[in-house]
């Protein structure tokens, strides 16, 4: 009797391990994705100010457009390739088009207002456009290096996360690399630190912002591309990506790509648990939940800095 | 002062007179039913244009309000038996409570984070709707029992309009009231300069609060109308896209213009109704507005067409 | 009883005093002056006395009430108000509605009469119309009286904020550098209007860097140097103290 009682209680104590690594790897999979999403948004907010609602499209942008070239009969390498450059040169349109004429208007530039219409009404017009192109159908692009799930613990891997985990280390490492070595990043620091100032050293705002929108689109489409394998990737993914993704940036005190990446993986993690333990039906409120009770703890951000009027 | 009254008379005269005329143009019963969808919208924009276009206050979340009022209705009359005008009120005052409830720490914050604080409770309301599915029908809806005003059953797409348009006149009509008061000028006041407003000694949190609420009640109001007129409500109405066609609404029409509102609502509800060629193109067209009006008219329609009506007439010599 | 004192306050702005171990009392019906070097903390005494900031020390007293805690709101209720250095004016509204606003104080906003437009209202309107009117007339704004507040020059705007802030029938009037960016003419005009509220009752306190206006305007006059108190007394006083002296022309001076 003892016996078979210890013996369950171990079978059960592995089954809840298992069951707990399963949430985790299913929480940190989504949460890279938020991360690459949140780091989109705060690349473009430190050099800008501007907060991109349509940055959750080019995670669609991403995987759609590789869907679309692999069956153009594109090798898988080739056609994720060109997606990022892609995707890429949309983010550089988008602002070109869009921000910059309304952000650097004669005689002051556009209200908090103004800039948050005008990327929704881009985000509108990125996902209508791939309606209309690419069709309303959900695809799964094949996975990289195959789909047997590796078994850890008893919980299921599947090896497509790594893929995802590899390329969200690998942006950490790259920005850390990309802000603290060249030129262009050291310029986006400064820029984001006193716009101003960074203008009065000669630095090309306009160019910092240029890059900005480039660099946070070619990382969403990554992000898109990687996780296509996993989650399915659809015209109309863009728009929960995206506002979770804008959670995960507050939560990180919204200048900070790091910060971002850390309110990522808290989000997606935070989102599994409480879908695998309270209620799947609910999953979606988690981060919104989350972020409420951030803002209304501290209004400025878990990290953000108290700015003082001057009059 | 003088001008701004008899433009505001001028308005309301010509806005009614419009509305008496409309029906003497539509051909079938399609036309009235886009007529009261668009009266509908214009009085959520009305109320939303008080808080963002004159307080300066954005909400990313109003289809959540509009979508609470009109289950409030849909719920009260169809599972409890409750008269129509008593479930609307319901609706409207725990609206009313629940938008009061939030606004102190939602208002506190400023730009994006007010933004992503008033979306995200519209979410969560959207979220909540579609997943009791006991009480509201979940994604597929509910059906919503016919009004009843007194011993007078609302129904028929003629009837409606009339009680749309109605409402839609009171509406202008009391946001005009407010807007030319000290109320309305302390809340433009705290748009314009919050210290400068405090330094007059307005309270601007009230002021916020105040107007946060009204707006969620026109929501309110305007949702239970909808529920009752359509017979029917689904989670879309609180979606996010929802809420974001609410602030179209507003920026296109024009900020800080009850009239703007007004007309933002009709141009955007009525055109991808009305042309059927859009439907495909509909979200490519309505993104394409958005980035258009944003940078080539950022007042929006009403006030960019009234100031080059006032550059056009001499100017009035001081008085 | 002094109509406003502040005793012991300090600000601090990540570790620099921008105002230090100040005390000051100002008494009623007279013009007074702060002056000082740029950064000694004029500014912001009159952020701390209108509850923009809060004091890091100290205590600030209006008619002898403690009112430190007080919000903006609640001391404008007491009777202060001000003017900005840098123009705080509404532009989403037409000059003649600025004014209004800085009735608010004398109106009643209740709610339903305000949605129903009763007679009491309209009259109310009526009446903060009139009074804003006589104000813009009063600081030499008539001939903006149909102008909307964006299109309106510089130095009117400052007049603006005068009539805004007089509209509340303040006790105590903090004027931040209304002669700032000011032709010599402009500034002759402000120095009229200055005398002209304190002759009608209003305690002013004025900030400014034209000594020519502080001068020749000042009852009294408090010189701040680094947050503190260097020197207080009359223009003559002021014009003759060693301290003042080196403080504005350096130590080769003294």
């Amino acid at each position: 009797m003892t016996k078979s009682a210890a013996v369950r209680h171990a079978e059960l104590g592995t089954a809840s391990v298992a069951e707990f690594l399963q949430f985790l790897f299913s929480g940190i999979t989504v949460g890279a994705i938020y991360a690459l999403v949140g780091v989109g948004f705060a690349i473009i907010y430190s050099a800008s100010n501007v907060i991109n609602f349509a940055q959750g499209e080019f995670v669609m942008l991403g995987g759609m457009a590789t869907m679309f070239l692999l069956s153009g009969g594109e090798p898988l390498w080739l056609a994720a390739l060109l997606a990022i450059v892609i995707t890429a040169a949309i983010g550089l349109a988008l602002n070109k088009f869009a921000v910059e004429p309304a952000a650097h208007r004669r005689g002051g530039g556009a209200s908090v207002v103004t800039l948050i219409i005008i990327t929704i009404g881009a985000s509108i017009f990125i996902r209508g456009a791939a309606e209309v192109l690419l069709g309303k159908d959900s695809h799964r692009l094949p996975a990289f290096s195959g789909d047997q799930p590796i078994d850890i613990f008893g919980a299921k891997l599947d090896p497509q996360v790594l893929w995802v985990l590899g390329a969200l280390a690998l942006a950490v490492v790259g920005l850390r690399w990309f802000f603290a070595r060249t030129r262009l990043g050291k310029a986006m620091l400064a820029t984001s630190c006193n716009r101003l100032a960074a203008e009065l050293v000669g630095i090309d705002v306009r160019m910092i912002l240029l890059a900005s929108f480039g660099l946070s689109a070619a990382l969403g489409a990554l992000a898109g591309i990687l996780t296509a394998p996993i989650t399915l990737t659809r015209y109309d993914i863009g728009i929960m990506l995206g506002l979770k993704g804008f959670c995960a940036a507050i939560l990180g005190g919204l200048g900070s790509p790091f910060g971002a990446v850390a309110g990522g993986l808290l989000l997606g993690i935070a989102e599994a648990m409480a879908a695998g333990y309270l209620s799947s039906a609910y999953k979606d409120v988690v981060a919104f939940v989350i972020i409420l009770a951030v803002l209304f703890l501290a209004p400025g951000g878990l990290f953000g800095a108290k700015a003082t009027e001057r009059v | 002062m003088l001008r701004l009254a008899s433009a505001r008379t001028g308005g309301l005269v010509a806005l009614a007179a419009i509305v008496a005329a409309l029906p003497l143009f539509f051909p079938n019963n399609f036309y009235y039913d886009v007529a009261i969808k668009t009266a509908l919208n214009a009085i959520v924009c009305i109320g939303l244009n008080l808080l963002i276009g004159y307080a300066g206050q954005i909400s990313l979340g109003h289809a959540g309000f509009f979508a609470l009022g009109g289950y409030a209705s849909a719920i009260l009359t169809a599972r409890y038996g409750w008269p129509g005008l008593l479930a609307m009120l319901a609706g409207a005052v725990g609206v009313g409570l629940l938008a009061f409830a939030i606004a102190r720490p939602v208002l506190r914050l400023r730009g994006h984070y007010l933004a992503m604080a008033t979306l995200g409770l519209g979410i969560i309301v959207a979220i909540i709707i579609n997943r009791e599915i006991a009480i509201t029908g979940g994604p597929d809806g509910m059906t919503v029992p016919r009004l009843w005003v007194g011993g007078w059953r609302v129904s028929g797409a003629v009837a409606w309009y009339w009680v749309a348009a109605g409402a839609l006149l009171l509406a202008v009509w009391l946001s005009l009231n407010l807007i030319d008061s000290t109320l309305g000028r302390a809340l433009r006041a705290l748009h314009g300069s919050e210290i400068a407003a405090q330094t007059a000694g307005i309270d601007t949190t009230r002021y916020k609060v105040l107007v946060f609420v009204i707006s969620a009640v026109f929501a309110s109001l305007a949702g239970s109308l909808f529920a009752h007129a359509e017979g029917y409500v689904t989670p879309i109405e609180a979606g996010f896209l929802r809420s974001i066609e609410f602030v179209t609404m507003v920026v296109l029409g024009g900020m800080a213009s009850t009239f703007g509102a007004v007309a933002g609502a009709a141009i955007l509800t009525a055109l991808p109704q009305l042309l059927t060629v859009f439907q495909d193109y509909k979200h490519l067209v309505l993104g394409a507005i958005l980035i258009g009006v944003m940078i080539f008219m950022p007042n929006g329609l009403v006030p960019s067409v009234a100031l080059s009506l006032r550059r056009l007439r001499p100017p009035v010599p001081a008085s | 009883m002094s109509l406003l004192r502040v005793e012991g306050l300090s600000k601090l702005f990540g570790g620099v005093h921008a105002v230090a171990e100040l005390s000051v009392a100002i008494e009623p019906g007279r013009i007074h002056s702060v002056i000082g070097p740029n950064g000694a903390g004029k500014t912001t005494l009159l952020n701390l006395v209108t509850g923009i900031y809060q004091p890091s020390q100290g205590r600030i007293l209006m008619a002898d009430e403690d009112v430190t805690a007080l919000s903006t709101a609640a001391r404008a209720r007491r009777g202060v108000a001000r003017t900005f250095q840098n123009l705080q004016i509404f532009f989403n509204m037409s000059a003649v509605e600025n004014v209004m606003v800085g009735r608010h104080l004398h109106l009643s906003d209740r709610l339903v009469p305000t949605l129903l437009r009763l007679p009491s209202v309209m009259r109310a309107n009526r009446a903060a119309q009139e009074k804003a009117v006589e104000l813009m007339r009063f600081v030499g704004l008539a001939a903006y009286l149909d102008a909307e507040a964006d299109a309106m020059p510089y130095g009117a705007l400052k007049r603006l904020e005068i009539a805004r802030a007089m509209a509340s029938e303040p006790r105590l009037l903090l004027l931040d550098e209304p002669a700032a960016g000011l032709n010599p003419k402009e500034t002759g005009e402000i120095d009229e209007l200055i005398q002209k509220i304190a002759r009608a009752g209003t305690t002013v306190v004025l900030v400014e860097h034209d000594m020519k206006l502080v001068m020749g305007v000042s009852d009294h006059i408090l010189v701040l140097d680094y947050g503190r108190r260097l020197a207080e007394g009359t223009a003559a006083e002021i014009r003759a103290n060693p301290d003042v002296i080196r403080a504005y022309l350096g130590t080769q001076a003294a």
